[in-house]
């Protein structure tokens, strides 16, 4: 049985869950993402390619292609998602190529950035807009 | 709902040593988000794929962190360096602490 005590109780409980959470997930921003992965170096350009269509029907299902030669890790984040975070490549000892494809969600007409870390410590970014038009107009 | 990811591997039919291949993988997830609702309001939970690894003979090709923006049914497309015969280890880690492992041989010509 539910008593007003509980219901009290509950209810601040619930309260200081909803206090905790933007802390803990959702509230990092892009930047937030980005500024973690740089650790105060300044990105250059050049060394980093995003291939990603200029405007995409579907956002649910946007092709995205990271290309990096040489480098040791990339982090992927759009702009303005809800979760801005897309991902965190790190390619080892037996990968290939500094390269990755995927899939990704974009929740509007947003962009789409990539910061690549080589082994010297150096960084390199890249951004590309992506126009998302839901149900084939507007945007 | 993610028990079954039935993972779908695209690999050469055969590469020789030293050579660089393209590893192409698909598996089945919802990757739910955790931003939609359901038809009574409440939130649907979030329940992603949020680590990927492959390994080739027990050396790391890549590891990857994944977010809620990775599509529904991930789609991965990497290369990799093939050092001598033996098989590919591929792991998707879920949300919901279950780790699903994908082995495949991989033939030298």
């Amino acid at each position: 049985m539910l008593t007003r005590r509980h219901t009290l109780v509950a209810g601040l409980a619930t309260g200081a869950a909803a206090a905790l959470l933007p802390a803990v997930a959702g509230a990092r921003t892009y930047s937030d993402i980005l500024d973690e992965f740089t650790a105060g170096v300044e990105p250059g350009e050049g060394g980093i390619f995003i291939t990603a269509p200029e405007i995409a029907e579907n956002g649910n299902a946007v092709p995205v292609t990271v290309d990096a030669p040489g480098a040791t890790e990339i982090v992927l984040v759009a702009t303005n998602n809800p979760t801005p975070g897309i991902g965190h490549f790190r390619f080892m000892e037996a990968a290939g190529a500094s390269l990755v494809a995927t899939r990704i969600r974009l929740g509007g007409t947003q962009d789409v950035i990539a910061i690549a870390r080589f082994p010297d410590g150096r960084l390199a970014k890249a951004q590309v807009e992506v126009k998302v038009t839901i149900g084939g107009c507007g945007g | 709902m993610s028990t079954d990811i039935r993972p779908r591997i695209r690999l050469p039919r055969s590469a020789s040593i030293g050579e660089v291949v393209l590893v192409k993988c698909l598996v089945n997830h919802e990757m739910e988000t955790g931003q939609r609702r359901d038809a009574a309001g409440a939130v649907i939970p979030r329940q992603i794929l949020n680590r990927f690894t492959c390994e080739y003979n027990g050396r790391m090709v890549i590891d990857i962190a994944l977010e809620p923006a990775i599509s529904a049914n991930p789609y991965l497309e990497f290369e990799a360096r093939i050092d001598g015969p033996g098989a590919f280890v591929f792991r998707w880690f879920d949300d919901d602490g279950s780790v699903h492992e994908h082995v495949q041989d991989m033939t030298i010509a």
